[in-house]
């Protein structure tokens, strides 16, 4: 479990994050939607630890993140993984070098045990007879299953995916979310999405943020997500032609 | 000059976490071979081109400004070889890897930034700076004195083949002229100032891409930036160390 507690965030005088609190829970898909600029992804480097924190407490199973030492802080983030928006593959490695990197640096497996490690992890992604091409060589999904590979290679306990899908098509984006979901079950990690993806929030929302303009606006699930009261909320995810229309014939 | 200041200090800083304890010695082995391969083996004919053609120059310069009877042909051969070994082989090849081996640092670690490769280090808690850094600065460190080396052998050779082919000087006077009073500290001199030159083109450059911030044009403005800092850095400390040393 994962636990914000008034977090708060100033870049050169701009507040981007205002006293925002939340729980996100083991197992399930947790997401943080709202529209570009809104500071999702600030909250969500801020809850890995990669922006410092101006204000506000943030605690992993009840450990204060915050408050812990790099060697501290070295021990939680091995049981982290997290999915860039841009995929953040290292150019130089291959694929299999790639998954692998973590289990080199943190484990003392063989190289058996290691490249089976690896094979599994990129098998479960549905990434088969590709150990050896580098990024460069990957399409934009192939990208993502990799990193989501890289990212399950040590069994994080919390997964973090920040816009998994920007730049895929509707149908690897479904690809994406799907298997976000599926290895979040079976690895009952907590996981944390930042998206502003409206199929994605109805596929995987099992608690959704809405966050805009740094604050914290609406707290649910995808049910209650086409129910809210909250105009600003309302606002956005009704934004297109076709949600407006769904709206319509839900009244 | 607070720009300047706090480049400074942060300098400084990252240099501490380039130090730090590498986390596992057998992956930052790895890397550092990588590094030979990439900053040192591939700079080799760049610096063996320059060299050859710059001993060239320097010889027949030499002799055409001592054309006159008084002074002994030979004198060809240990006005080349002292220019080569007291400035051109450390300080002139240090420049030409500031720009070569210096955009490629700083480039490379700046697009790491951009794409979020180094967030991707830290999140799994490795030390990124000393991941990435180290194994450049270890591997130039070692590999440079060599280039030096290479760069010396070079431009006395393109000297000699310039010089006999133009017949400014006869074979037995450019090889005794590189022989005559030759000071063996001049070497201990070059590969000196060779270690620090390569220590400050390697963490200068680094310096500039791991705080990159924004997108491929501020990469490239980076780049730019590395080749104007550790040029001048490189001139200054030209300037102490030839005090310190030769004095």
């Amino acid at each position: 479990m994962i636990r914000a507690e008034h977090i708060s965030k100033s870049f050169d005088g701009r507040e981007v994050l205002k006293d925002i609190s939340a729980v996100f829970e083991p197992g399930k898909t947790n997401l943080i939607i709202g529209k570009s600029g809104s500071g999702k992804t600030v909250f969500l480097k801020r809850l890995v630890g990669l922006l410092d924190v101006d204000e506000g407490k943030i605690f992993y199973n009840d450990v204060l993140f915050n408050g812990l030492d790099f060697k501290a802080k070295k021990e939680i983030r091995k049981e982290m993984g997290m999915l860039f928006q841009g995929s953040a593959l290292f150019d130089s490695m291959t694929v299999e070098e790639n998954v692998m990197f973590p289990l080199e640096m943190f484990t003392n497996m063989s190289g058996e045990e290691k490249r089976d490690r690896v094979n599994f992890c990129l098998e479960r992604v549905d990434i088969i007879n590709s150990n050896h091409l580098f990024p460069s060589e990957l399409s934009g999904g192939m990208k993502k299953r990799v990193a989501i590979a890289r990212a399950i290679a040590l069994k994080p306990r919390f997964l973090f995916c920040d816009e998994p899908n920007s730049g895929l098509d509707p149908k690897t984006s479904i690809v994406i979310d799907d298997l976000i979901r599926e290895i979040t079950v079976e690895l009952n990690m907590t996981t944390i999405v930042n998206t502003h993806d409206m199929n994605s929030v109805m596929e995987n929302g099992e608690k959704i943020i809405f966050i805009e303009e740094g604050e914290k606006c609406w707290e649910g699930n995808r049910d209650e997500i086409l129910k809210s009261d909250c105009k600003l909320l309302n606002e956005f995810v009704f934004a297109n032609a076709l949600a407006k229309q769904l709206k319509d014939s839900l009244k | 000059m607070f720009r300047f200041l706090s480049g400074f200090g942060s300098y400084w800083m990252l240099l501490g976490r380039v130090f730090a304890r590498p986390e596992k010695h057998s992956i930052y082995y790895k890397q550092t071979l990588k590094e030979f391969v990439s900053l040192g083996l591939r700079s080799i004919g760049i610096v063996t081109i320059i060299s050859f053609f710059m001993g060239a120059v320097i010889t027949l310069q030499t002799a055409y400004n001592t054309e006159n009877p008084i002074y002994p042909t030979y004198l060809i051969g240990l006005g080349a070889r002292d220019s080569i070994l007291l400035e051109f082989s450390s300080t002139i090849v240090a420049l030409i890897l500031a720009g070569k081996v210096g955009s490629n640092i700083a480039s490379e670690i700046g697009t790491m930034r951009v794409t979020e490769q180094i967030d991707a280090l830290e999140l799994m808690g490795v030390n990124s700076a000393s991941y990435i850094i180290l194994p450049k600065v270890v591997a130039t460190v070692l590999f440079n004195p060599f280039l030096t080396l290479i760069s010396i052998v070079t431009g006395i050779g393109g000297g000699w083949i310039a010089g006999t082919a133009a017949g400014v000087v006869t074979s037995e006077d450019y090889i005794y002229g590189i022989q005559y009073a030759f000071i063996p500290y001049y070497i201990t001199y070059a590969l000196i100032k060779t270690v620090i030159f390569a220590f400050i083109i390697t963490t200068v450059s680094a310096h500039q891409g791991y705080y990159v911030d924004g997108g491929s044009l501020e990469v490239g403005r980076a780049s730019t930036y590395t080749v104007v800092y550790s040029s001048v850095t490189i001139l200054l400390f030209n300037v102490i160390l030839t005090q310190l040393l030769l004095s």
